[in-house]
């Protein structure tokens, strides 16, 4: 493991109460979300890790709680590491603070996992939905979301079908 | 004696009105330019010069709606893509038809989910559907001559 890497994770750990990890050889941290913020300051600030390639979230509803993994990947190029941050949210009313001051490019996918998982982002500049259309009700990628949309159409059900289908007015 | 022993030479031919019009708009159709997806590299092929399609009258593809009056829906309809393709249908005059091209636009294709409208007849009302991930230029071109033939099975009283 690159030498900055260790720095960087003991620092963490002292500072944050992170837990350090790895998969596959890949470091990573599982931090709570009240320090991500300061986390994130000091990362970019202290540690050099000018580049948050990606913010993304993990539903593990209904195997593990709490349900929701917020993924924060963040890359360095002075030093040339990564390092992927974790923030365990719970179910019920989730929500974590922005980092999108502290990296400007957050301010979109945040604005995805709101749309996608429902996670409230605390303190964000413009938060709403968007890929889905702005009345959209319910969360897509949760995993409690039907997975199809329409029942498919087979010789031996078309006629049930054909009866709800609804058709435009011309 | 009526005019039809003098046909010969007087280069004068009669028909129906209806005939005649529906003749006309089959012969100078102008595709509105509406590739969304991966249908609209086919509707590329059917237009360049293999399988040319301006051979049936189509020789440009108008981008815009109002200059337009086939609308060739190819590719998959996201659901925050369908006001807008409304729309565009609203702008365009009449007469106008709409040809849904491939999977996605007739039935949602492979893609049975929360984002992709299923059949572009959700939005719009479609006069033919060409089946096909991706249907090949022969398919589309069958396609405009099945539109063809439905146009000039049109009726004076329905549009008179």
């Amino acid at each position: 493991m690159n030498d900055h890497l260790n720095t960087v994770i003991t620092a963490l750990q002292t500072r944050f109460e992170a837990q350090p990890g790895q998969f596959r050889g890949d470091p990573r941290v599982t931090l709570s979300p009240e320090h991500i913020l300061e986390a994130a300051k000091t990362l970019r600030e202290e540690f050099g890790f000018e580049y948050l390639s990606d913010l993304t979230a993990v539903d593990y509803w209904p195997e593990m709680s709490p349900r929701f993994h917020v993924v924060y990947q963040f890359s360095s190029f002075q030093h040339n590491c990564r390092l992927e941050v974790r923030v365990p949210i719970s179910g019920e009313q989730p929500a974590v603070p922005t980092i999108s001051q502290v990296y400007w490019s957050a301010n979109w996918p945040e604005r995805e996992l709101y749309d996608m998982f429902g996670i409230h982002i605390e303190g964000h500049p413009d938060l709403r939905r968007i890929l889905m259309p702005h009345d959209w009700e319910g969360h897509p990628l949760r995993k409690d979301y039907p997975l199809g949309y329409e029942e498919v159409q087979f010789t031996f059900n078309e006629d049930e079908i054909m009866v709800h289908k609804v058709h435009p007015q011309e | 004696m009526g005019i039809e022993q003098k046909l010969g030479n007087m280069g004068v031919i009669t028909a129906r009105l209806e005939d005649v019009i529906n003749w006309g708009r089959t012969g100078a159709m102008w595709p509105m330019l509406f590739g969304l997806a991966c249908c609209a590299i086919e509707m590329m092929a059917s237009q360049a010069s293999s399988y040319d399609m301006s051979r049936f009258g189509m020789e440009l593809m108008r981008p815009s709606p109002r200059q337009s009056d086939l609308m060739i829906v190819a590719g998959r309809v996201s659901r925050k893509m369908a006001p807008v393709l409304r729309l565009l249908y609203d702008q365009m005059p009449d007469p106008k038809w709409v040809v849904a091209m491939g999977d996605c636009a007739s039935c949602g294709g492979v893609f049975n989910n929360y984002a992709i409208l299923q059949g572009v007849d959700e939005v719009v009302p479609v006069d033919v559907y060409v089946a096909g991930c991706p249907p090949r230029p022969e398919a589309l071109i069958h396609g405009m001559m099945t539109l063809h033939q439905k146009i000039k099975q049109e009726k004076l009283t329905r549009w008179a």
